[in-house]
């Protein structure tokens, strides 16, 4: 079962996914217009955190898979 | 780039320089944070932001109350049950309070207040019925435990800001990108000039957290 193949396992997990969405852009919007005044700032300060909590999650996503191959 | 020296022409400002923020009433704009989340920036003026939180905060709230069927958002601390997500959630302010209303009502053994005709925000009566609940509605009752926590954290930050104004700082990506333009900016003579004139230096009324 050690084959790229069981990738196709988590599919049916991945619309779990989907509950990150709201979450990834109300957190990203409220702590950068904690930290700014002005739109422009927010939106690219939102912008930035946004794709660094996607990276962050996309990092334990892999360490996870790796961890649990051999299982 | 050449700069122009006429006095006419206003040098280029800079987006995320700090700003000087009118906070009138902070106790005010804290108490005000909390019972509505936004309510404390509504107060003080800034309203692209008070709307920005409120409907980001609200929304996440009774969104993730909805998933759980109204019943993720509750009060109970006694030897079975010690509800700690209610800890976050109370952030929140006044959409959490009726939580504590319906606790107070339950453990007086009174019926709890009928929302909509449902029992919102009622502690469950015991471990059996919380456990209905779980099967009930399955990974969202955790799902719109954790939404609703995240709501009443982000509301601590609201209200921080409503006290304090806002922690001014640059993002990662723009330092990085005006370190580079230093590092390849030709050296200028007129940079050593003395920085007297800063506005937060002539005005020791306004705002000015530091930049991180």
């Amino acid at each position: 079962m050690n084959t790229p193949l069981a990738l196709f396992g988590i599919l049916p997990g991945i619309s779990l996914l989907l509950y990150a969405m709201p979450l990834i852009v109300v957190v990203s919007l409220v702590y950068a217009a904690t930290r700014h005044e002005v739109w422009q700032p927010i939106l690219k300060h939102a912008l930035d955190t946004g794709i660094w909590i996607t990276g962050f999650m996309g990092v334990v996503f892999v360490v996870l898979l790796f961890l649990g191959w051999g299982l | 780039m050449a700069q122009d020296s006429s006095p006419s022409t206003t040098p280029p400002v800079d987006p995320y320089a700090e700003v000087p923020v009118d906070l009138k009433n902070r106790e005010l704009a804290l108490l005000l944070a909390w019972l509505l989340p936004g309510g404390g920036h509504l107060y003080q003026g800034r309203r692209g932001k008070g709307i920005l939180f409120m409907v980001c905060i609200l929304s996440t709230y009774f969104l993730g109350l909805s998933m759980g069927g109204g019943h993720v958002v509750y009060a109970k601390w006694d030897s079975e049950d010690k509800r700690l997500p209610f800890l976050c959630q109370v952030g929140v302010g006044a959409p959490a309070l009726p939580a504590l209303v319906q606790a107070f009502r339950v453990t007086r053994q009174q019926e709890p207040i009928l929302i909509f005709g449902s029992p919102v925000m009622a502690p469950p009566v015991d471990t059996i019925q919380l456990d209905d609940w779980h099967r009930e509605y399955g990974f969202l009752f955790e799902m719109g435990t954790l939404y609703t926590m995240i709501a009443g954290l982000l509301n601590i930050l609201v209200m921080y800001d409503a006290f304090a104004g806002p922690v001014f700082m640059i993002p990662d990506s723009m330092r990085k990108k005006r370190a580079a333009q230093e590092a390849n900016a030709p050296p200028n003579p007129s940079e050593a000039a003395p920085e007297a004139t800063s506005p937060e230096a002539s005005d020791p009324s306004s705002h000015a957290s530091k930049s991180r």
